[in-house]
């Protein structure tokens, strides 16, 4: 790793409290209002955000985020724009920032050319959801050469590859809490402790937990198990309902999730 | 390590939540494709309830027409439900079987794929659900009808371009929410590994009937096959066994639809780019950007933004050549089949008629083309009735 300073901010966030991971799509309903939303989030106490770049078949999503991609790609926003509005994110918050994308506008923009570019804007990491351990060779060495993070997705049905994929693993480990794609559920039955369990015999990277989470009730019962609780439909929701007016509502919605962290 | 590489192409990029079912596939795969029993119980099932092999038929009426070279038509719009699918539906259920699956479930396009998997599931007991496109849905209405007949349940689906892409993504989807007794029976050689290799396998019967089908009746080998390509499961099939014998090109037939020139088309080679899709590194139709671009063709069936891995690495190493075949090219195609030798082809296999309509004519008489005739085209005489002004209602 070039920058290893950079990294450290990603583990930095789960030292010595539990973290609240806010996820969003650039672009929905514009970049300028998604710019002003994560700034809103980010002073709602938010610990790392993770920004979408849309793309036109996100096949690990549910039909929210989905529909926030399309609302976001029929806005003309483009990987360059995000870049853009990332650097003006930059000069006025050190919150860590993730991205979450799928390997074809990493591949078409460029592998090197895209986490270059990363470094520049100072983005920490990336999540990239069809990029499994068998394929991410290349792309974390990319990665770890710009001082990115590649964040490594464990599944329920991970089974036996559970600690394969936590050794491996740098930033967070991004647990999926259920079978299927993002979507606000009312129960999660996958046995976390177990899972967690077995990552921890193998690793000490903070595992942080997403899919399906949107009430404080279910972030205090996730938060007593994980070092951290990932949000991402339960916000998009917010802002496929409330539009360029949903500033409040997410600080209002981000403050009390993350004041239900144990 | 990565797997599935064909030169540059292929892989296994799927989300973790999947993999565990995808590398059960591929062990599963690895060890029935050896499997005598398991080889013996497949080629049953596809002589005596898919009725293989399917007829290598001498259009001798279309050859003394176009004046040129000798064309021979592969029947696979003969199989029971109509289409070449049946063959890798087969397969992959039977696989289901074995690997105790009880529910199974796939993207269809023209609803040919859909069809062949509901039989099947209706044959050896599956429940199943199959994905299709809203626009599909409206444009082969009656395959949605014949799914329902069988059993299956069709949802329809609303995302995207709601085409075939959509139906993959969705059907994907729904593999990630349950995984444990259900088998993705992917359509065509495309995907994550093991489904590229796995399909064509089972659709290399077509090849190696073909090949010795031609050396009986001819005593040599054809020197073209021609087929058409969306995903490419038919040209993989039609092409398979012919790749080691360098004499016989190989041609892959793409949807033009409105033209290439135009942004109404579903040509991935010509007009596509190297990308990382539906599991796969292969050509896609796209933007700068990597956004999946909304493609078009009359056939619902090769109406879809890519193509299997296998066909961009024989399009990289020259041994295939792919062309582009307009709507308005597969229609007049699809009118002279119909006409000439009284064979009703899918809109999707007169792509490829389309062609060997154009080169037969500039080959000489002692040379043979063989042209698969991948399915049936009852299903599109509706929409050809509407493509040609007049109002059917099915």
């Amino acid at each position: 790793m070039s920058n290893p300073n950079k990294v450290n901010q990603i583990s930095k966030i789960f030292a010595d409290q539990k973290a609240f991971i806010a996820f969003l799509t650039a672009g929905d309903p514009s970049l300028d209002k998604t710019e002003e939303f994560i700034l809103a989030m980010a002073d709602a106490g938010a610990d790392l955000i993770e920004i979408g770049i849309p793309f036109s078949d996100p096949i690990a999503e549910g039909p929210v985020i989905e529909a926030a991609n399309e609302r976001a790609l029929q806005v003309g926003t483009t990987t360059d724009k995000i870049f853009a509005m990332v650097r003006r994110i930059r000069a006025k918050t050190a919150i860590p920032l993730v991205f979450l994308t799928y390997m074809n506008p990493i591949f078409v923009y460029g592998g090197e050319r895209f986490f270059a570019t990363c470094e520049e804007v100072g983005i920490n990491g990336v999540i990239i959801p069809d990029l499994p351990f068998e394929e991410k060779g290349e792309i974390r060495e990319l990665a770890g050469s710009h001082g990115l993070d590649l964040i490594t997705l464990i599944a329920p049905t991970s089974q036996d590859r559970i600690q394969m994929l936590a050794r491996d693993a740098t930033g967070f480990i991004y647990l999926v809490s259920s079978l299927g794609v993002t979507g606000v559920r009312s129960e999660i039955k996958t046995d976390l402790a177990a899972i967690i369990a077995d990552i921890r015999q193998v690793s000490k990277t903070p595992v942080a937990v997403g899919f399906g989470i949107a009430t404080p009730e279910q972030a205090t019962t996730i938060s007593k198990l994980a070092d951290g609780v990932i949000v991402g439909s339960a916000i998009v929701r917010i802002i496929a309902e409330h539009g360029p007016a949903a500033t409040p509502i997410l600080s209002d919605y981000v403050r009390r999730m993350k004041a239900a962290l144990v | 390590m990565s797997k599935g590489k064909y030169g540059i192409h292929g892989g296994q990029y799927t989300p973790e939540t999947l993999m565990n079912a995808i590398i059960e596939v591929e062990k599963a795969y690895e060890h029935y494709k050896n499997d005598p029993a398991f080889q013996d119980e497949l080629t049953e099932l596809l002589n005596e309830y898919a009725g293989r092999p399917s007829r290598l038929y001498f259009a001798k009426k279309m050859t003394a027409d176009l004046g040129g070279a000798k064309i021979y038509l592969k029947r696979e719009d003969l199989n029971h439900t109509g289409s070449h699918k049946i063959n890798n539906v087969l397969g992959q259920a039977l696989l289901a079987k074995k690997m105790g699956k009880t529910r199974l479930i796939a993207e269809t396009g023209a609803g040919q794929h859909g069809v062949a998997t509901a039989t099947a599931a209706a044959l050896m007991g599956f429940s199943c659900e199959i994905f299709m496109g809203k626009e599909d849905t409206d444009r082969q209405a009656l395959n949605v009808f014949r799914m329902r007949l069988l059993g299956a349940t069709v949802h329809v689906v609303t995302s995207g371009t709601m085409t075939l892409k959509d139906a993959v993504n969705e059907t994907f989807r729904e593999w990630t929410t349950r995984v444990d007794d259900t088998h993705y029976v992917l359509g065509s050689v495309m995907g994550p590994h093991p489904f590229p290799e796995m399909v064509r396998d089972f659709q290399s019967v077509i090849s190696k009937e073909a090949r010795e089908q031609m050396l009986q009746k001819e005593g040599k080998l054809p020197d073209a096959v021609i087929a058409c390509v969306g995903g490419g499961s038919n040209a993989m099939g039609a092409f398979y066994n012919f790749i080691p014998d360098e004499s016989v090109r190989l041609i892959g037939c793409e949807a033009a639809g409105k033209g290439v020139d135009t942004e109404e088309h579903a040509a991935t080679i010509a007009r596509g780019s190297l990308g990382i899709f539906h599991g796969m590194k292969s050509y896609f139709c796209q933007d700068e950007y990597g956004q999946i671009a909304p493609v078009y063709s009359i056939s619902a069936g090769l109406d879809y933004p890519g193509i299997g891995p296998e066909h961009a690495h024989l399009h990289d190493s020259k041994r295939a050549e792919y062309v582009p075949i307009t709507d308005d090219e597969a229609v007049a195609a699809f009118f002279y089949l119909s006409r000439t030798e009284g064979i009703i082809p899918a809109i999707e296999s007169a792509h490829a008629i389309a062609y060997a309509m154009v080169l037969a004519p500039t080959m000489s008489k002692d040379q043979i083309i063989i042209v698969n005739v991948s399915g049936r085209g009852d299903k599109d005489v509706a929409a050809i009735a509407r493509y040609k002004g007049e109002n059917i209602h099915e």
